[in-house]
This record gives structure tokens, C-alpha cells and sequence, in this order.
């Protein structure tokens, strides 16, 4: 194997991560939980299906993605922020929510119980989104370093009652970030099924609950949380290869990615420090 | 300075708010003048606060009418408020530790150069405003850096940044070394220079003298005088605060035993810090039976890790604490208790008490292996070791089974206060014992510590009232950076001793 085939596919790998990871980010840095990674992606592999489906393309079916992705992500905020619900139960339920809305959605529009027919999709590195996610992170760390936004975010994250004494209009920063969290992440999810021409029941397999842990790892900032990402993804691109060459044991191969995640995520969890307002929404 | 002729800046006729069973404020009256520093005075738990927080909007009200400038503003919001001129600079501060001061300050109107946030126009306000005003804070500085004096300034900056024409100021001494407090009365000399109007809430009598034109009295929830400050003197303000003649001398009460043996002892302890490495950086020190000895410092100079340590919540680095000639260091906080370390933790509600349990349940915990057997609590026990704390404190309303949570600060400091003096203890370590309670019970929990005292037993006293500390202890140690910089007998200490000692400056200040 080449070191550039193993560049290559470790971005590809990494790029459902990168969208996900950058949405974790935003919306806990604005103090929301983001438990909901995980149905955002799903919701949006199944949204890029039918966009592509039904506009019989595949920007059609980023479209498609993005829209699932925003509406979760307004439900999320309209639950935990508005109806003050807690973060942690809204986020379990919109995951529960997603997986169980796509098998019956599935079986609506598809007839099938596991996946979709094939559709439009990209092929490779022709498929935007992987150029999308590098362009992300330096995006993301603008948007929270250099813009109004951004430092509102950062304030209501950290100490939501300052900020509003400062008339900051914190539940609507809150809402905000977890839209624009929702849009991303299900991005990530999109990508998934353009890239495999189909959407599979429960495709995204835990990897918003990965991304989720690089944003941890990665200390709530959107450079290092990329880089974890890439490392995740590294790790799962070696075990990939490394099963083809039936060497060690498949089963342990295939345990590569979660264990670096679980070893990455302990050792980092005693020196990271969240948004010190993380799930902690402003009371009225 | 004041023109009694003109609008007033701030008007508040009949107001009154109740929090459910709580009537904070009823008939409250205020008029500030504008150009004038004006102190709104009274106890604990008068109505002082909630009535700040109603004019800046933080609070609705009943009923009643504001004004400012004239205008009929009641019921606005916070936002109004500012856009108004009228800023609050909070007792707890309303500041972000992981921005920048600069960031702070422009937070909420920040300025934009094509699109993105102007950093460095928010850098060049604050200097600018720093030079205008002689509050000095470095722009760039982290929020989490500063000290507590530093980010009392930010705050400052932060309401006039705003163009706050009325400066509201809750408590803005509580949490200042003295020469803090003397650089923050130059600064708002310069203000009401510059015409702003500042409106100061105190129950400190000598920092009202000393800055104030005028002052407003509040008593359970009603403005009760208005004095003029040149015309008073702190026994008059200090009567109308209470209701009642008061002694203002520091009364220091000496103690009637002798000293006894050394009960509780450290030896060159160490301790890391909740957000550096050393907090606690090489501590020696005796307490004996029968005294109390009293730890002053400015807040923030390694007093919680000390007390976290001695009460075993915090591992120690390197060093040793012997209880009665026996070192604990390795017992839990439990095994420590039985040992006869009893403690009164500085902050009741984060670790004095459970607001939903009872008194009766509050009264035993820590103790509750001792009221029972086999596993399962013994309730008749513990609910007449509740009736007889109850009757012995005087603790209001007398029901053993009322929530904690319902009880008055004070009468909820009483029962943290009966529980850990319940035991059978030789060291007493008193966090701040009277923070937030009301002049009655501040007498009556003195009177306890001292008779804890006479009674044979050490108390070690660390508080943030440099008035406590000289009223109550026989020794005072002084807590800087980590270190003990004096210790010192009672007779000679003074404010200004002391104050040098907190800040660092060693008795450089004895002159003062």
C-alpha cells in the first residue's frame, strides 16, 4: 500500500467526522450537550437518499441532507432550549427518534427494511464534501475567534447569565448553534451515502458518538477536534488495510478505532475543561 | 454636588416584590440626584439587592413606579436599561474567564470591521477608557487571570463602556483587600467628577462616611431614613439600620481559660490548587486548646484549598496534620469527624447542607453511623437529637421535619453551626460562620464560638470580614499567596497591620 493511498483514504474516512466534529463543537460550545451527533448524521444519510432520489442528483441530495439536518437540530433547540427539557434526554430521544423515523421511512419510500436502491452519487474524491471539510475547520475557527457570533457563543457557553445581563439574547445564540450543528453534522451523514450510492439502516454505526469524542479529545476547539479526527480516521484506515493482510486476528483489527477512541478520550478527559455552562441552560 | 432643585436621575416611588412566601421589598422610596454618590444601607436580607436589581431591570416588581431621567421606565428589561444609561456592577461578577477583558468588555455591542469582530478597536475603547477614568486593566489579559480587584475594574468598564450615565455598585467591597478599596474610591471620585451618578449598596457603616453624599436606609423591605452623610454619624445610620441602639466598638472579649496543649498542628503543608499547582505553598502552625485563631487574607489566596485539606476533601501534597498528636492526613472526612475535627464549611449550601432534606435528616449528616445500628437509622433517635438542637439554637420555624431549603440563611447556618458543635469535638474550623446571616444571629453564633472556646476547645476561624476576625480571635494569621506571612497576637493587630500583611506588603503600613 502507498503512503499517499493511505492519505487518501484516511480523508475520506475522516470527512463525516470532520462535518460532525465541527458541529459538536459549535453547539457545545454555545453549552449545548451534543448527544445528538449520532441522529443528526443518521437523519442526514437518510435526507441526501431521498433528495438524491427524488431530484434524481447528487447535489440534490446534499440538499436533501442539509434540510433533514437543520430541522433536527431546530427540534433539539426547540426541546431543550426552548421547552427547557434536558439536554441530555432531548438528545437521546431525537437519536432513538432518527433510527426508528428512517427504518419506517425506509420502508415507505423503498419498500425495504435495510437500504435503499442505489442512487446518484459521487464517486471518490469527486465528491465535494471531502474538499468542504477541509475548507470546515478553519472556517469554524473564525466563526468562533473572529466574528459576533462567535464570541457570543463562546460567552453563552461559559457564563450564560453575563451574557444576558449584557442583553445578549442567549436562548437565541443557543438555538442558533444547534441549527447550524444539526446542518453540519448532517452533512457528515450525507456524505456517507453519496459516497456508497445508498443509504443502509443505522449507517452512521456510532460515528457521531466518535466525533463526539474528538470534539473532547480535541478540547472544544475546532483545530485540535479536526486533528483528532484525522487521527480516528487514521486508525481506521490502518485497520482496514491491516485486515487485508489477514495478519493479526480480524476481531482485534477491527477493535483498533474504538479502543484508541476509549484510550485518547480517558486521557484527555482529566485535563479538558468544557464550556464551564455545558448543559446548564440559563434559567428564567 | 447635589441640586435638590433638579430631576432627580433616579426615582423610585412605592416599590414593592415578593419572591413566593418572601416579601422582599414593600414601600420602598428612593431618589438619587444625578452627580451624586448615594448609598442605599441596611442588613442583611433588608431588600437592598432586589431593589438594585429592579432598577436595572433584572427583576420585575409588584407595583410601584421607576424613573430615570424622568422618564416612566418600569418593568423594562435589562437591555432597555443599559441602552438607557443605567449599569450594575454586580457583587458575583457577570464576567466570562475565558475571554479576554477587551472581549468582555464589547460583549453584546461589539464592533465589526467588514463583517468580523474589530478586536482591536475593542482594545483601543478599553485603554482609552482605562486612561479616562484611571482604572488600570491590562486589554489583552484573560478574564480567568486577573485578580479579584482587576476584574471588579472590567466590570466597571464593562457599564461604562455602555455610556452608563447611573453607576449601580452591589457590594464592591466585599471581595476587596483594603487598598483595593481605597483605589476604588478615587475612581468613583473621578466619575461623580465627571457627572456620572453612582448608587452604592453597603452595609459597611465607615465606607458610607467616608465617600457617600447621601444615604437611603432600608429595613425589612422598606426605606426607612434618608440622612444627608455630612449630618449623621455611624450611630445614627447604624440605628436606622437595625431598629435599635447598637454598639459599634469592636469588642474583642478576651478569653477566660488558659491556653492549653496544641490540638490540631501542621507541619510545612502542601497543597495543589483547584486551578494552579501549589495553592497551599509550605504551612506551619499550632492551634491550641482554648483559643480562637483567626486566618485573614483576601479571598482567593489558598483559603479553600487549606480548609479542603485540613477536613480531608483535598489530598495534601507533601506535609503534615496531626489532630491531637495524631496524624490524619490519610483519614476521610467521616474518620476525621470522629476524630473530633468538626467543621463548618464556608459556603452552606455547596457542602453544609441537602436544601431537600430536613432538619432533622441535616442535623445528623456526617453523623448518622453514630444514630443507629445495623445498617438502618435509628429516627426516634435522630428526631430528638433534632428537638433538642432545635430548642438549644433557637432554630425558627421549630419543626424537625421542615426542608432545609425553607429556613432563613440564618436559621440554616444555625442548624450546619448545631450540627457540627453537636459532636464531640476538640478543633472547630469555622469557614465564614456568619456569611449571609442576619446582625441577631451574627451575635448569637459569636457568642457560641466563644464559649466553644472557653469551654476548652480550639477554633480555627478563617473568614473574609477583617472585622470578625479581630472581634473573635486570640491569634491571627495572615494568608498570602499561599503562605502564612504573620502570625500575630490579637493586641497587636489593627485593620491597617493586617491590610499590609493581605496584600502583600509585609507591616509597611503599620503608619497608616
Amino acid at each position: 500500500m502507498s503512503l499517499l493511498h493511505f492519505f487518501g483514504q484516511t480523508l475520506r474516512i475522516a470527512t463525516p467526522y470532520l462535518f460532525a466534529a465541527a458541529g459538536g463543537a459549535l453547539a457545545e460550545r454555545a453549552g449545548v450537550v451534543s448527544l445528538t451527533l449520532e441522529g443528526f448524521m443518521l437523519g442526514g444519510a437518510f435526507g441526501a437518499a431521498i433528495g438524491a432520489w427524488l431530484g434524481g442528483g447528487a447535489w440534490f441530495g446534499i440538499l436533501g441532507g442539509l434540510a433533514v439536518g437543520l430541522l433536527l437540530g431546530g427540534l433539539h433547540a426547540l426541546g431543550s432550549i426552548r421547552f427547557g427539557a434536558d439536554q441530555i434526554v432531548s438528545g437521546v430521544a431525537i437519536n432513538l427518534l432518527v433510527v426508528g423515523a428512517t427504518r419506517f421511512a425506509l420502508q415507505l419510500a423503498f419498500d425495504s427494511s435495510s437500504n435503499s436502491p442505489r442512487i446518484a452519487g459521487f464517486d471518490g474524491f469527486a465528491n465535494p464534501l471531502i474538499w468542504a471539510a477541509l475548507l470546515l475547520t478553519p472556517l469554524l475557527a473564525v466563526l468562533l475567534n473572529r466574528t459576533r457570533l462567535g464570541l457570543r457563543i463562546r460567552a453563552v457557553g461559559e457564563h450564560p447569565q453575563a451574557a444576558a445581563t449584557l442583553g445578549v439574547p442567549v436562548a437565541r445564540v443557543q438555538a442558533v448553534a444547534v441549527v447550524i450543528s444539526g446542518g453540519l453534522a448532517a452533512l457528515g451523514g450525507a456524505y456517507l451515502t453519496l459516497d456508497q450510492h445508498q443509504f443502509t439502516d443505522s449507517m452512521t454505526a456510532g460515528r457521531g458518538f466518535i466525533a463526539l469524542a474528538a470534539v473532547i479529545f480535541g478540547r472544544w476547539q475546532p483545530l485540535r477536534a479536526a486533528v483528532a479526527c484525522l487521527l480516528f480516521a487514521a486508525a481506521e484506515t490502518l485497520q482496514i488495510q491491516l485486515q487485508a493482510t489477514q495478519w493479526i486476528a480480524a476481531q482485534f483489527v477491527v477493535m483498533i478505532p474504538y479502543v484508541l477512541t476509549i484510550v485518547a478520550v480517558a486521557g484527555a478527559v482529566t485535563r479538558a475543561k468544557p464550556p464551564a455552562a455545558l448543559g446548564r441552560p440559563l434559567a428564567s | 454636588m447635589t441640586d435638590s432643585s433638579a430631576t432627580p436621575a433616579v426615582r423610585m416611588t412605592g416599590i414593592a416584590k415578593r419572591f413566593a412566601a418572601v416579601q422582599a421589598v414593600a414601600q420602598a422610596d428612593l431618589s438619587v440626584q444625578p452627580g451624586e454618590i448615594h448609598a442605599l444601607c441596611g442588613e442583611n436580607g433588608a431588600g437592598k439587592s432586589t431593589l438594585m436589581k429592579i432598577l436595572c431591570g433584572m427583576n420585575g416588581c409588584d407595583d410601584g413606579r421607576i424613573e430615570v431621567h424622568g422618564q416612566d421606565v418600569t418593568g423594562w428589561s435589562t437591555a432597555r436599561a443599559i441602552a438607557a444609561g443605567v449599569g450594575m456592577v454586580h457583587q458575583h461578577f457577570m464576567l466570562v474567564p475565558t475571554l479576554t477583558v477587551a472581549e468582555n468588555v464589547v460583549l453584546g455591542r461589539e464592533p465589526l470591521r467588514h463583517g468580523l469582530l474589530d478586536l482591536e478597536k475593542a482594545v483601543a475603547d478599553v485603554e482609552q477608557l482605562c486612561k479616562q477614568t484611571g482604572l488600570s486593566v491590562p486589554a489583552r489579559a484573560l478574564v480567568a487571570e486577573l485578580s479579584v480587584g482587576q476584574a471588579q475594574r472590567v466590570e466597571i468598564l464593562k457599564v461604562l463602556h455602555r455610556g452608563a450615565r447611573v453607576l449601580l455598585l452591589d457590594e464592591p467591597t466585599a471581595v476587596l483587600s483594603p487598598p483595593e478599596v481605597v483605589e476604588l474610591w478615587k475612581v468613583l471620585r473621578t466619575l461623580r467628577g465627571s457627572g456620572t451618578t453612582i448608587l452604592l449598596v453597603t452595609h459597611k457603616l465607615d465606607e458610607v462616611m467616608e465617600l457617600t453624599d447621601r444615604i437611603t436606609v432600608m429595613r425589612q423591605g422598606r426605606t426607612v431614613a434618608v440622612l444627608q452623610t455630612p449630618e449623621t454619624t455611624p450611630e445614627i445610620l447604624a440605628e436606622a439600620m437595625v431598629g435599635r441602639e447598637v454598639d459599634l466598638r469592636v469588642q474583642h472579649a478576651k478569653r477566660a481559660g488558659s491556653r492549653g496543649d496544641v490540638v490540631l498542628q501542621l507541619r510545612d503543608l502542601r497543597v495543589a490548587g483547584r486551578r494552579i499547582a501549589e495553592a497551599i505553598r509550605g504551612i506551619s502552625l499550632d492551634v491550641r486548646a482554648g483559643e480562637i485563631l483567626g486566618i485573614a487574607g483576601v479571598e482567593g489566596n489558598g483559603q479553600a484549598e487549606l480548609l479542603e485539606a485540613l477536613t480531608g476533601l483535598r489530598p495534601v501534597l507533601s506535609g503534615e496534620i496531626s489532630l491531637n498528636g495524631k496524624n490524619i492526613n490519610a483519614l476521610t472526612p467521616r474518620a476525621r469527624g470522629d476524630a473530633g475535627l468538626s467543621h463548618i464549611p464556608e459556603d452552606r449550601h455547596e457542602r453544609g447542607l441537602i436544601l431537600e432534606f430536613s432538619v432533622a435528616d441535616n442535623l445528623v449528616l456526617g453523623q448518622q453511623h453514630h444514630f443507629g445500628s445495623k445498617g438502618l437509622l435509628d429516627r426516634r433517635a435522630i428526631d430528638a437529637h433534632a428537638q433538642a438542637a432545635i430548642a438549644a439554637w433557637d432554630i425558627r420555624p421549630p419543626d424537625p421535619q421542615a426542608p432545609v431549603r425553607t429556613l432563613s440563611g440564618g436559621n440554616q447556618q444555625k442548624v450546619v453551626i448545631a450540627r457540627e458543635m453537636a459532636r464531640d469535638f476538640s478543633v472547630l474550623i469555622a469557614a465564614q460562620p456568619t456569611r449571609g446571616v442576619d446582625v441577631g444571629a451574627i451575635e448569637f453564633i459569636h457568642d457560641r464560638l466563644r464559649q466553644a472556646r472557653d469551654a476548652g476547645k480550639a477554633v480555627l476561624l478563617v473568614s473574609a470580614e477583617l472585622r470578625e476576625i479581630l472581634t473573635l480571635s486570640d491569634r491571627i494569621a495572615v494568608l498570602y499567596g499561599g503562605q502564612l506571612v504573620a502570625v500575630l497576637p490579637r493586641d497587636a493587630c489593627s485593620e491597617a497591620i493586617l491590610g499590609g500583611y493581605m496584600t502583600g506588603l509585609g507591616s509597611t503600613t503599620e503608619a497608616a
